[in-house]
Protein backbone atom coordinates (compact mmCIF):
# COMPACT_ATOMS: atom_id res chain seq x y z
CA UNK A 1 0.00 0.00 0.00
CA UNK A 2 1.62 3.28 -1.41
CA UNK A 3 1.68 6.18 1.25
CA UNK A 4 0.81 9.14 -1.67
CA UNK A 5 -3.00 9.91 -1.75
CA UNK A 6 -2.52 10.70 -5.86
CA UNK A 7 -0.21 9.66 -8.16
CA UNK A 8 -0.24 10.96 -11.70
CA UNK A 9 2.29 9.09 -14.10
CA UNK A 10 3.09 10.67 -17.49
CA UNK A 11 -0.85 11.62 -17.87
CA UNK A 12 -2.15 12.86 -21.44
CA UNK A 13 -5.38 13.68 -22.29
CA UNK A 14 -6.65 14.17 -25.63
CA UNK A 15 -9.65 16.00 -26.70
CA UNK A 16 -10.32 15.38 -30.38
CA UNK A 17 -7.45 17.31 -31.82
CA UNK A 18 -6.57 19.44 -28.65
CA UNK A 19 -3.94 17.89 -26.29
CA UNK A 20 -5.16 18.74 -22.90
CA UNK A 21 -2.41 16.88 -21.13
CA UNK A 22 1.00 15.96 -22.01
CA UNK A 23 2.63 13.63 -19.97
CA UNK A 24 1.70 15.07 -16.29
CA UNK A 25 3.26 13.48 -13.31
CA UNK A 26 3.31 14.43 -9.98
CA UNK A 27 2.64 12.27 -6.48
CA UNK A 28 0.53 13.86 -3.36
CA UNK A 29 1.12 12.30 0.02
CA UNK A 30 -1.55 11.75 2.43
CA UNK A 31 -3.19 14.71 4.17
CA UNK A 32 -1.30 17.42 2.12
CA UNK A 33 -3.51 20.46 0.97
CA UNK A 34 -2.06 20.97 -2.67
CA UNK A 35 -3.36 24.29 -4.63
CA UNK A 36 -3.34 23.65 -8.45
CA UNK A 37 -2.97 26.81 -10.37
CA UNK A 38 -2.81 27.65 -14.18
CA UNK A 39 -4.21 29.61 -17.14
CA UNK A 40 -7.40 29.21 -18.37
CA UNK A 41 -6.91 26.03 -20.18
CA UNK A 42 -3.76 24.63 -18.93
CA UNK A 43 -4.97 21.38 -18.17
CA UNK A 44 -6.29 22.05 -14.70
CA UNK A 45 -9.89 20.70 -14.87
CA UNK A 46 -8.85 17.80 -16.93
CA UNK A 47 -6.62 16.50 -14.28
CA UNK A 48 -9.49 17.00 -11.78
CA UNK A 49 -12.02 15.66 -13.29
CA UNK A 50 -9.50 12.33 -14.78
CA UNK A 51 -8.90 12.22 -10.98
CA UNK A 52 -12.83 12.84 -9.79
CA UNK A 53 -13.46 9.97 -12.68
CA UNK A 54 -15.68 11.38 -15.03
CA UNK A 55 -13.46 11.55 -17.89
CA UNK A 56 -10.64 8.87 -19.21
CA UNK A 57 -7.33 9.27 -19.58
CA UNK A 58 -5.82 8.92 -22.88
CA UNK A 59 -1.99 7.74 -21.56
CA UNK A 60 0.04 7.45 -18.59
CA UNK A 61 -1.71 6.14 -14.98
CA UNK A 62 -3.99 7.87 -12.44
CA UNK A 63 -4.01 6.38 -9.11
CA UNK A 64 -6.25 7.51 -6.43
CA UNK A 65 -5.48 5.91 -3.20
CA UNK A 66 -3.19 3.24 -5.09
CA UNK A 67 -6.63 2.23 -7.40
CA UNK A 68 -5.98 3.21 -10.80
CA UNK A 69 -8.97 4.85 -12.20
CA UNK A 70 -8.79 3.31 -15.53
CA UNK A 71 -8.48 0.17 -14.11
CA UNK A 72 -11.46 0.52 -11.17
CA UNK A 73 -13.34 3.23 -11.41
CA UNK A 74 -16.12 2.95 -9.37
CA UNK A 75 -13.89 1.77 -6.55
CA UNK A 76 -11.44 4.67 -7.05
CA UNK A 77 -14.46 7.05 -6.72
CA UNK A 78 -15.51 5.79 -3.37
CA UNK A 79 -12.48 7.52 -2.25
CA UNK A 80 -13.09 11.09 -3.97
CA UNK A 81 -15.02 13.88 -3.04
CA UNK A 82 -15.62 16.17 -6.00
CA UNK A 83 -16.79 19.56 -6.43
CA UNK A 84 -16.73 19.85 -9.86
CA UNK A 85 -16.33 23.54 -11.79
CA UNK A 86 -19.29 25.59 -11.36
CA UNK A 87 -20.70 23.34 -8.57
CA UNK A 88 -23.43 21.56 -10.77
CA UNK A 89 -26.69 20.82 -8.67
CA UNK A 90 -30.28 19.20 -9.06
CA UNK A 91 -32.44 22.75 -9.13
CA UNK A 92 -35.39 21.37 -8.33
CA UNK A 93 -34.40 19.21 -5.25
CA UNK A 94 -34.62 20.36 -1.94
CA UNK A 95 -31.16 20.87 -0.10
CA UNK A 96 -32.22 17.63 2.59
CA UNK A 97 -33.66 15.72 -0.61
CA UNK A 98 -30.50 16.16 -2.26
CA UNK A 99 -28.11 15.15 0.26
CA UNK A 100 -30.33 11.35 0.92
CA UNK A 101 -30.07 11.37 -2.85
CA UNK A 102 -26.27 11.84 -2.34
CA UNK A 103 -25.85 9.20 0.03
CA UNK A 104 -28.03 6.89 -1.29
CA UNK A 105 -26.84 6.74 -4.52
CA UNK A 106 -22.52 6.44 -2.72
CA UNK A 107 -23.73 3.50 -0.73
CA UNK A 108 -23.96 5.46 2.52
CA UNK A 109 -25.19 2.68 4.94
CA UNK A 110 -28.31 2.87 6.60
CA UNK A 111 -27.70 2.78 10.23
CA UNK A 112 -24.94 6.03 9.77
CA UNK A 113 -27.06 8.08 6.75
CA UNK A 114 -28.69 10.14 8.98
CA UNK A 115 -25.76 10.97 11.24
CA UNK A 116 -23.40 11.65 7.95
CA UNK A 117 -25.92 13.94 6.47
CA UNK A 118 -26.65 15.44 9.57
CA UNK A 119 -22.38 16.24 10.45
CA UNK A 120 -22.26 17.92 6.63
CA UNK A 121 -25.62 19.80 7.29
CA UNK A 122 -23.40 21.23 10.37
CA UNK A 123 -20.33 21.33 9.08
CA UNK A 124 -21.27 23.59 6.28
CA UNK A 125 -23.80 25.65 8.09
CA UNK A 126 -27.02 24.54 5.69
CA UNK A 127 -28.87 24.03 8.86
CA UNK A 128 -31.55 27.18 8.01
CA UNK A 129 -31.85 25.94 3.93
CA UNK A 130 -32.23 22.31 4.40
CA UNK A 131 -35.65 22.49 3.36
CA UNK A 132 -35.47 24.92 0.49
CA UNK A 133 -35.05 24.40 -2.89
CA UNK A 134 -31.16 24.56 -4.59
CA UNK A 135 -32.79 27.06 -6.68
CA UNK A 136 -33.53 29.52 -4.53
CA UNK A 137 -30.37 29.52 -3.13
CA UNK A 138 -27.58 31.81 -2.99
CA UNK A 139 -24.30 31.37 -4.85
CA UNK A 140 -22.96 30.94 -1.34
CA UNK A 141 -25.29 28.66 -0.01
CA UNK A 142 -25.28 26.92 -3.33
CA UNK A 143 -21.54 26.19 -2.68
CA UNK A 144 -21.63 24.91 0.54
CA UNK A 145 -24.14 22.08 -0.60
CA UNK A 146 -21.73 21.43 -2.99
CA UNK A 147 -18.84 20.63 0.15
CA UNK A 148 -21.63 19.33 1.97
CA UNK A 149 -22.09 16.78 -1.30
CA UNK A 150 -18.23 15.78 -1.47
CA UNK A 151 -17.52 15.60 1.70
CA UNK A 152 -21.32 13.17 3.05
CA UNK A 153 -19.05 9.78 2.77
CA UNK A 154 -16.44 11.28 4.60
CA UNK A 155 -13.94 10.37 1.41
CA UNK A 156 -9.81 10.42 2.12
CA UNK A 157 -9.36 13.29 -0.78
CA UNK A 158 -11.61 16.00 -1.76
CA UNK A 159 -10.86 17.50 -5.13
CA UNK A 160 -12.18 21.08 -5.07
CA UNK A 161 -12.63 22.81 -8.71
CA UNK A 162 -12.19 26.65 -8.07
CA UNK A 163 -14.22 26.32 -4.76
CA UNK A 164 -14.60 30.12 -4.38
CA UNK A 165 -15.16 31.48 -7.67
CA UNK A 166 -18.38 33.87 -7.73
CA UNK A 167 -18.70 34.37 -4.21
CA UNK A 168 -18.10 37.88 -2.56
CA UNK A 169 -15.69 38.36 -0.19
CA UNK A 170 -17.10 37.23 2.97
CA UNK A 171 -18.46 34.05 1.15
CA UNK A 172 -14.92 33.03 0.27
CA UNK A 173 -13.23 33.60 3.65
CA UNK A 174 -16.04 31.15 4.89
CA UNK A 175 -15.15 28.35 2.56
CA UNK A 176 -11.48 29.38 2.96
CA UNK A 177 -12.24 28.24 6.44
CA UNK A 178 -14.45 25.56 6.01
CA UNK A 179 -11.87 24.29 3.46
CA UNK A 180 -8.85 24.93 5.77
CA UNK A 181 -10.88 22.64 8.88
CA UNK A 182 -11.27 20.03 6.30
CA UNK A 183 -7.76 19.97 5.48
CA UNK A 184 -7.14 18.90 8.79
CA UNK A 185 -8.00 15.66 8.23
CA UNK A 186 -8.25 14.65 4.77
CA UNK A 187 -6.22 15.19 1.17
CA UNK A 188 -7.00 18.35 -0.43
CA UNK A 189 -6.51 19.17 -4.07
CA UNK A 190 -8.20 23.03 -5.08
CA UNK A 191 -7.78 24.47 -8.39
CA UNK A 192 -8.05 28.26 -7.64
CA UNK A 193 -7.45 31.75 -9.71
CA UNK A 194 -7.06 33.51 -6.40
CA UNK A 195 -3.27 33.36 -5.66
CA UNK A 196 -3.66 34.90 -1.64
CA UNK A 197 -6.10 32.03 -1.38
CA UNK A 198 -3.02 29.34 -2.03
CA UNK A 199 -1.13 31.10 0.82
CA UNK A 200 -3.77 30.81 3.38
CA UNK A 201 -4.82 27.12 2.65
CA UNK A 202 -2.32 25.61 0.61
CA UNK A 203 1.11 23.93 1.79
CA UNK A 204 2.14 23.43 -1.57
CA UNK A 205 1.31 24.46 -4.72
CA UNK A 206 1.40 23.15 -8.41
CA UNK A 207 1.56 25.30 -10.96
CA UNK A 208 0.29 23.55 -14.53
CA UNK A 209 0.93 25.09 -18.02
CA UNK A 210 0.01 23.72 -21.20
CA UNK A 211 -0.92 19.90 -19.62
CA UNK A 212 2.64 20.08 -18.42
CA UNK A 213 3.92 20.84 -14.89
CA UNK A 214 5.84 23.90 -14.81
CA UNK A 215 6.25 24.11 -10.83
CA UNK A 216 5.59 22.14 -7.56
CA UNK A 217 7.20 23.46 -4.38
CA UNK A 218 6.17 24.49 -0.83
CA UNK A 219 3.69 27.59 -0.19
CA UNK A 220 6.62 29.53 1.53
CA UNK A 221 9.20 28.65 -0.75
CA UNK A 222 6.90 30.05 -3.68
CA UNK A 223 6.04 33.17 -1.49
CA UNK A 224 9.51 34.07 -1.37
CA UNK A 225 10.50 33.96 -4.69
CA UNK A 226 13.44 33.42 -6.37
CA UNK A 227 14.97 37.04 -5.21
CA UNK A 228 13.79 36.62 -1.40
CA UNK A 229 11.34 37.86 0.74
CA UNK A 230 11.16 42.18 1.68
CA UNK A 231 10.18 43.81 4.76
CA UNK A 232 9.19 47.03 4.86
CA UNK A 233 10.28 49.57 7.73
CA UNK A 234 9.25 52.58 8.80
CA UNK A 235 11.12 54.21 11.83
CA UNK A 236 11.97 57.09 13.78
CA UNK A 237 14.42 58.11 16.89
CA UNK A 238 12.96 57.52 20.03
CA UNK A 239 14.06 60.68 21.57
CA UNK A 240 12.38 62.79 18.99
CA UNK A 241 15.44 64.02 17.03
CA UNK A 242 16.43 63.55 14.01
CA UNK A 243 18.08 60.51 12.31
CA UNK A 244 21.30 60.36 9.96
CA UNK A 245 19.81 58.19 7.04
CA UNK A 246 23.19 56.92 6.10
CA UNK A 247 24.31 55.90 9.90
CA UNK A 248 20.56 54.15 10.15
CA UNK A 249 21.03 52.36 6.69
CA UNK A 250 24.23 50.80 8.01
CA UNK A 251 23.03 49.42 11.10
CA UNK A 252 20.09 47.73 9.27
CA UNK A 253 22.60 46.55 6.77
CA UNK A 254 24.87 44.99 9.89
CA UNK A 255 21.27 43.33 10.81
CA UNK A 256 21.53 39.33 10.49
CA UNK A 257 19.96 38.09 7.82
CA UNK A 258 19.13 41.19 5.34
CA UNK A 259 21.18 40.99 1.92
CA UNK A 260 20.37 44.76 0.57
CA UNK A 261 18.61 47.75 2.29
CA UNK A 262 16.93 50.28 -0.22
CA UNK A 263 15.35 53.45 0.61
CA UNK A 264 11.55 53.38 0.87
CA UNK A 265 8.95 55.66 1.35
CA UNK A 266 8.89 57.34 5.16
CA UNK A 267 5.79 59.17 7.51
CA UNK A 268 6.73 62.63 7.72
CA UNK A 269 10.53 64.71 7.73
CA UNK A 270 10.91 62.91 11.54
CA UNK A 271 10.64 59.43 10.08
CA UNK A 272 12.74 57.11 7.01
CA UNK A 273 11.58 54.27 5.18
CA UNK A 274 13.40 50.99 4.25
CA UNK A 275 13.05 48.42 2.07
CA UNK A 276 15.07 45.06 3.64
CA UNK A 277 15.87 42.56 1.19
CA UNK A 278 16.22 38.77 2.38
CA UNK A 279 17.06 35.69 0.93
CA UNK A 280 16.19 32.97 3.24
CA UNK A 281 16.03 34.13 6.76
CA UNK A 282 12.98 36.66 8.07
CA UNK A 283 15.03 39.41 9.89
CA UNK A 284 12.16 40.61 11.43
CA UNK A 285 13.18 39.74 15.01
CA UNK A 286 17.21 40.71 14.73
CA UNK A 287 15.76 44.11 13.42
CA UNK A 288 13.96 44.22 16.99
CA UNK A 289 16.96 43.53 18.34
CA UNK A 290 18.64 46.42 16.55
CA UNK A 291 16.11 48.73 17.53
CA UNK A 292 16.46 48.47 20.75
CA UNK A 293 19.89 48.61 20.61
CA UNK A 294 20.00 51.61 18.11
CA UNK A 295 17.12 53.09 20.36
CA UNK A 296 14.75 53.29 17.21
CA UNK A 297 10.72 53.47 17.20
CA UNK A 298 9.78 51.15 14.35
CA UNK A 299 6.58 52.81 13.26
CA UNK A 300 5.87 49.88 10.69
CA UNK A 301 7.14 46.83 10.07
CA UNK A 302 5.24 44.64 6.80
CA UNK A 303 6.46 41.89 4.89
CA UNK A 304 5.50 42.03 1.42
CA UNK A 305 4.32 38.87 0.57
CA UNK A 306 3.33 39.65 -3.30
CA UNK A 307 6.01 37.28 -4.85
CA UNK A 308 3.65 34.38 -5.51
CA UNK A 309 2.41 36.20 -8.05
CA UNK A 310 5.25 37.65 -9.51
CA UNK A 311 6.12 33.70 -9.65
CA UNK A 312 2.73 32.83 -11.19
CA UNK A 313 2.87 35.40 -13.71
CA UNK A 314 6.73 34.39 -14.46
CA UNK A 315 5.61 30.49 -14.61
CA UNK A 316 2.68 30.73 -16.94
CA UNK A 317 3.93 33.46 -19.06
CA UNK A 318 4.21 32.38 -22.47
CA UNK A 319 7.63 33.66 -23.32
CA UNK A 320 8.74 32.01 -20.10
CA UNK A 321 12.67 30.69 -21.34
CA UNK A 322 12.61 27.76 -18.69
CA UNK A 323 9.33 27.11 -16.85
CA UNK A 324 11.15 25.59 -14.12
CA UNK A 325 13.72 27.85 -12.71
CA UNK A 326 11.52 28.93 -9.72
CA UNK A 327 10.99 25.66 -8.54
CA UNK B 1 -28.78 -1.92 -6.86
CA UNK B 2 -29.07 0.09 -3.79
CA UNK B 3 -27.71 3.25 -5.93
CA UNK B 4 -30.17 2.43 -9.03
CA UNK B 5 -32.85 2.59 -7.16
CA UNK B 6 -31.83 6.41 -6.15
CA UNK B 7 -31.06 6.93 -9.45
CA UNK B 8 -34.41 6.16 -10.55
CA UNK B 9 -36.41 7.51 -7.42
CA UNK B 10 -34.84 10.97 -7.88
CA UNK B 11 -35.93 11.04 -11.42
CA UNK B 12 -39.26 9.62 -10.65
CA UNK B 13 -39.57 12.45 -8.30
CA UNK B 14 -38.20 14.56 -11.20
CA UNK B 15 -40.54 14.23 -13.53
CA UNK B 16 -43.58 15.39 -11.27
CA UNK B 17 -41.16 18.92 -9.94
CA UNK B 18 -41.73 20.27 -13.81
CA UNK B 19 -45.17 20.99 -15.59
CA UNK B 20 -44.41 18.94 -18.49
CA UNK B 21 -45.01 15.29 -16.77
CA UNK B 22 -48.56 17.12 -16.30
CA UNK B 23 -48.92 17.90 -19.76
CA UNK B 24 -47.52 14.84 -21.52
CA UNK B 25 -49.91 12.59 -18.91
CA UNK B 26 -52.88 14.95 -19.27
CA UNK B 27 -52.30 14.88 -22.99
CA UNK B 28 -52.19 11.43 -23.12
CA UNK B 29 -55.31 10.59 -21.01
CA UNK B 30 -57.06 13.47 -22.97
CA UNK B 31 -56.35 11.59 -26.52
CA UNK B 32 -57.00 8.25 -25.19
CA UNK B 33 -60.02 8.68 -23.25
CA UNK B 34 -61.77 10.62 -26.65
CA UNK B 35 -60.74 8.09 -28.86
CA UNK B 36 -61.93 5.17 -26.73
CA UNK B 37 -65.26 6.83 -25.59
CA UNK B 38 -65.81 7.73 -29.38
CA UNK B 39 -65.83 3.99 -30.20
CA UNK B 40 -66.76 2.38 -27.79
CA UNK B 41 -70.19 2.57 -28.29
CA UNK B 42 -70.17 2.22 -32.15
CA UNK B 43 -68.48 -0.62 -31.37
CA UNK B 44 -70.89 -2.48 -29.03
CA UNK B 45 -68.47 -4.63 -27.92
CA UNK B 46 -67.85 -4.88 -23.78
CA UNK B 47 -63.81 -5.21 -24.62
CA UNK B 48 -60.58 -2.72 -24.50
CA UNK B 49 -59.72 -3.86 -28.14
CA UNK B 50 -60.40 -0.20 -29.67
CA UNK B 51 -58.03 0.96 -27.10
CA UNK B 52 -55.16 -1.66 -27.21
CA UNK B 53 -55.81 -1.11 -30.87
CA UNK B 54 -54.44 2.82 -30.92
CA UNK B 55 -52.56 2.87 -27.71
CA UNK B 56 -49.07 1.72 -29.50
CA UNK B 57 -49.76 4.49 -31.82
CA UNK B 58 -50.07 6.96 -28.61
CA UNK B 59 -47.41 6.06 -27.06
CA UNK B 60 -45.27 6.63 -29.90
CA UNK B 61 -45.51 10.13 -28.57
CA UNK B 62 -45.63 9.55 -25.41
CA UNK B 63 -42.39 7.61 -24.47
CA UNK B 64 -40.28 9.79 -26.03
CA UNK B 65 -42.10 12.77 -24.66
CA UNK B 66 -40.99 11.14 -21.17
CA UNK B 67 -37.37 10.32 -22.06
CA UNK B 68 -36.38 13.05 -23.86
CA UNK B 69 -35.14 15.36 -21.08
CA UNK B 70 -34.04 12.22 -19.22
CA UNK B 71 -30.04 12.55 -19.99
CA UNK B 72 -30.46 15.58 -22.13
CA UNK B 73 -31.09 17.74 -19.38
CA UNK B 74 -28.49 16.37 -16.91
CA UNK B 75 -25.69 17.19 -19.79
CA UNK B 76 -27.09 20.63 -20.16
CA UNK B 77 -26.91 21.25 -16.41
CA UNK B 78 -23.99 20.04 -15.81
CA UNK B 79 -25.14 17.43 -13.10
CA UNK B 80 -23.92 14.54 -15.27
CA UNK B 81 -20.86 15.17 -14.25
CA UNK B 82 -21.62 14.85 -9.88
CA UNK B 83 -23.95 11.61 -11.54
CA UNK B 84 -20.95 10.37 -13.85
CA UNK B 85 -18.51 10.82 -10.62
CA UNK B 86 -20.46 8.35 -8.39
CA UNK B 87 -19.49 5.24 -7.77
CA UNK B 88 -22.12 3.83 -10.25
CA UNK B 89 -21.62 1.83 -13.37
CA UNK B 90 -22.40 3.90 -16.44
CA UNK B 91 -25.49 0.95 -17.32
CA UNK B 92 -26.46 1.45 -13.53
CA UNK B 93 -27.38 5.07 -14.46
CA UNK B 94 -28.65 4.19 -17.40
CA UNK B 95 -31.11 1.66 -15.94
CA UNK B 96 -32.39 3.45 -12.73
CA UNK B 97 -33.76 6.35 -15.60
CA UNK B 98 -35.37 3.16 -17.34
CA UNK B 99 -37.29 2.55 -14.69
CA UNK B 100 -38.07 5.80 -13.67
CA UNK B 101 -38.94 6.96 -16.90
CA UNK B 102 -41.14 3.01 -17.25
CA UNK B 103 -42.78 3.31 -14.01
CA UNK B 104 -43.98 7.08 -15.43
CA UNK B 105 -45.84 5.00 -18.03
CA UNK B 106 -47.24 2.89 -15.96
CA UNK B 107 -48.35 6.25 -13.45
CA UNK B 108 -50.25 7.38 -17.37
CA UNK B 109 -51.38 3.47 -17.83
CA UNK B 110 -52.96 3.61 -14.49
CA UNK B 111 -54.99 5.79 -15.15
CA UNK B 112 -56.55 4.35 -18.40
CA UNK B 113 -57.99 1.42 -15.97
CA UNK B 114 -61.33 3.10 -15.41
CA UNK B 115 -62.17 2.73 -19.05
CA UNK B 116 -61.34 -1.46 -18.12
CA UNK B 117 -63.69 -0.80 -15.09
CA UNK B 118 -66.29 1.01 -17.58
CA UNK B 119 -66.67 -1.36 -19.75
CA UNK B 120 -66.95 -4.29 -17.57
CA UNK B 121 -69.76 -2.85 -16.04
CA UNK B 122 -71.58 -2.13 -19.23
CA UNK B 123 -71.40 -6.23 -19.84
CA UNK B 124 -74.63 -7.33 -21.03
CA UNK B 125 -76.53 -9.32 -17.86
CA UNK B 126 -75.71 -12.92 -18.02
CA UNK B 127 -72.79 -12.45 -19.56
CA UNK B 128 -69.01 -12.93 -17.72
CA UNK B 129 -66.60 -9.70 -18.89
CA UNK B 130 -63.33 -11.42 -19.63
CA UNK B 131 -60.56 -10.02 -17.92
CA UNK B 132 -57.68 -12.00 -19.44
CA UNK B 133 -57.59 -10.26 -23.09
CA UNK B 134 -56.99 -6.73 -20.54
CA UNK B 135 -54.80 -8.15 -18.45
CA UNK B 136 -52.80 -9.74 -21.04
CA UNK B 137 -53.10 -6.27 -22.96
CA UNK B 138 -51.93 -3.77 -20.29
CA UNK B 139 -48.68 -6.32 -20.11
CA UNK B 140 -48.27 -6.00 -23.67
CA UNK B 141 -48.11 -2.21 -23.67
CA UNK B 142 -45.89 -2.17 -20.57
CA UNK B 143 -43.59 -4.50 -22.77
CA UNK B 144 -43.87 -2.16 -26.04
CA UNK B 145 -42.83 0.97 -23.63
CA UNK B 146 -40.48 -0.45 -22.23
CA UNK B 147 -38.70 -0.86 -25.57
CA UNK B 148 -39.72 2.85 -26.40
CA UNK B 149 -38.22 4.16 -23.40
CA UNK B 150 -34.81 2.24 -24.02
CA UNK B 151 -34.79 3.56 -27.32
CA UNK B 152 -35.98 7.30 -26.29
CA UNK B 153 -33.36 7.00 -23.69
CA UNK B 154 -30.32 6.59 -26.00
CA UNK B 155 -31.99 9.52 -27.91
CA UNK B 156 -32.25 11.54 -25.30
CA UNK B 157 -28.24 10.75 -24.31
CA UNK B 158 -27.26 12.14 -27.82
CA UNK B 159 -27.39 15.51 -27.01
CA UNK B 160 -27.92 18.33 -24.46
CA UNK B 161 -30.85 19.75 -26.46
CA UNK B 162 -34.12 17.64 -25.32
CA UNK B 163 -36.27 18.37 -28.06
CA UNK B 164 -33.72 16.65 -30.35
CA UNK B 165 -34.33 13.97 -27.75
CA UNK B 166 -38.03 13.84 -28.97
CA UNK B 167 -37.92 14.41 -32.53
CA UNK B 168 -35.03 11.61 -32.59
CA UNK B 169 -37.12 8.95 -30.02
CA UNK B 170 -40.07 9.99 -32.26
CA UNK B 171 -38.44 8.69 -35.51
CA UNK B 172 -37.12 5.58 -33.91
CA UNK B 173 -40.13 4.49 -32.01
CA UNK B 174 -42.34 5.09 -35.07
CA UNK B 175 -39.96 3.75 -37.00
CA UNK B 176 -40.46 0.39 -35.25
CA UNK B 177 -44.22 0.86 -35.28
CA UNK B 178 -44.80 1.87 -39.12
CA UNK B 179 -41.94 -0.86 -40.58
CA UNK B 180 -44.87 -3.59 -40.98
CA UNK B 181 -47.72 -1.59 -42.57
CA UNK B 182 -47.22 -2.23 -45.68
CA UNK B 183 -45.89 -5.44 -45.10
CA UNK B 184 -49.03 -6.69 -47.34
CA UNK B 185 -47.50 -5.55 -50.56
CA UNK B 186 -44.15 -6.90 -50.15
CA UNK B 187 -42.94 -10.45 -51.04
CA UNK B 188 -43.48 -12.46 -48.19
CA UNK B 189 -40.33 -13.50 -46.79
CA UNK B 190 -39.61 -9.89 -46.85
CA UNK B 191 -43.01 -8.63 -45.18
CA UNK B 192 -42.00 -11.69 -42.41
CA UNK B 193 -39.13 -10.07 -41.65
CA UNK B 194 -41.00 -6.92 -41.54
CA UNK B 195 -43.65 -7.88 -39.24
CA UNK B 196 -40.95 -9.32 -37.01
CA UNK B 197 -39.31 -6.25 -36.51
CA UNK B 198 -42.54 -4.55 -35.57
CA UNK B 199 -43.56 -3.51 -32.13
CA UNK B 200 -47.21 -3.60 -33.54
CA UNK B 201 -46.79 -6.65 -34.44
CA UNK B 202 -46.08 -8.63 -31.22
CA UNK B 203 -48.24 -6.40 -29.17
CA UNK B 204 -51.10 -7.68 -31.38
CA UNK B 205 -49.99 -11.33 -30.62
CA UNK B 206 -49.85 -10.31 -26.54
CA UNK B 207 -53.19 -8.49 -26.59
CA UNK B 208 -54.92 -11.10 -28.37
CA UNK B 209 -53.93 -13.12 -25.01
CA UNK B 210 -51.36 -14.99 -25.75
CA UNK B 211 -47.92 -14.80 -24.26
CA UNK B 212 -45.21 -16.01 -26.62
CA UNK B 213 -41.90 -16.35 -25.56
CA UNK B 214 -40.96 -14.82 -29.69
CA UNK B 215 -42.64 -12.04 -28.47
CA UNK B 216 -41.42 -11.60 -25.07
CA UNK B 217 -37.67 -12.42 -26.72
CA UNK B 218 -38.30 -9.74 -29.25
CA UNK B 219 -38.87 -7.16 -26.41
CA UNK B 220 -36.09 -7.87 -24.64
CA UNK B 221 -34.42 -7.70 -27.34
CA UNK B 222 -34.93 -4.60 -28.06
CA UNK B 223 -35.06 -3.08 -24.73
CA UNK B 224 -31.57 -4.31 -24.08
CA UNK B 225 -30.46 -2.98 -27.52
CA UNK B 226 -31.71 0.58 -26.47
CA UNK B 227 -29.84 0.31 -23.07
CA UNK B 228 -26.94 -0.75 -24.55
CA UNK B 229 -26.65 2.35 -26.84
CA UNK B 230 -27.34 4.36 -24.04
CA UNK B 231 -24.86 3.09 -21.58
CA UNK B 232 -22.07 2.92 -24.74
CA UNK B 233 -23.46 6.81 -25.77
CA UNK B 234 -22.96 8.29 -22.38
CA UNK B 235 -19.60 6.40 -21.79
CA UNK B 236 -18.71 8.76 -24.91
CA UNK B 237 -19.09 11.41 -22.93
CA UNK B 238 -16.23 10.65 -20.72
CA UNK B 239 -13.73 10.37 -23.68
Amino acid sequence: MSSSMIRIESLTKRYGPTEALKGLSFEVPRGQVVGFLGLNGAGKSTTMRILAGYVTPTSGKALVGGIDVAVDPVAARRLVGYLPENNPLYEEMMVIDFLRFIADVRGVPADVRSTRIKNAVERCGLGAVIGKDIGQLSKGYRQRVGLAQAILHEPDLLILDEPTSGLDPNQIVEIQNLIRELGREKTVILSTHILPEVQAMCSRVLIIKNGVLATDNSTERLALGDEGGAVTVVLASRHGSSLDAAAVQRALEAVPGVAKVETGEAEGSASLGFLLRYAVEDPRRALFEAAVKNEWVLLEVHRAQTSLEDTFRKVTAEDATDPRKAA
Amino acid sequence: MNSTLAVARREFKTFFASPIAYIVLGGFLLVSGWLYFSTLLLAGQASLRNFFGFAPVLFVVLVPAITMRSIAEERKSGTLELLLTMPLEDWQVVLGKFLASVGMVGVGLMWTLPYAFTVAGLTATGSVFDWGPVIAGYLGLLFLASSFVALGLWASALSKNQIVGFIVGLIVCFAFYFVDKFAALLPASLGQVLEYLSVDYHFENIARGVLDTRDLLFYGSLTAAGLLFTTRTLSASRQ
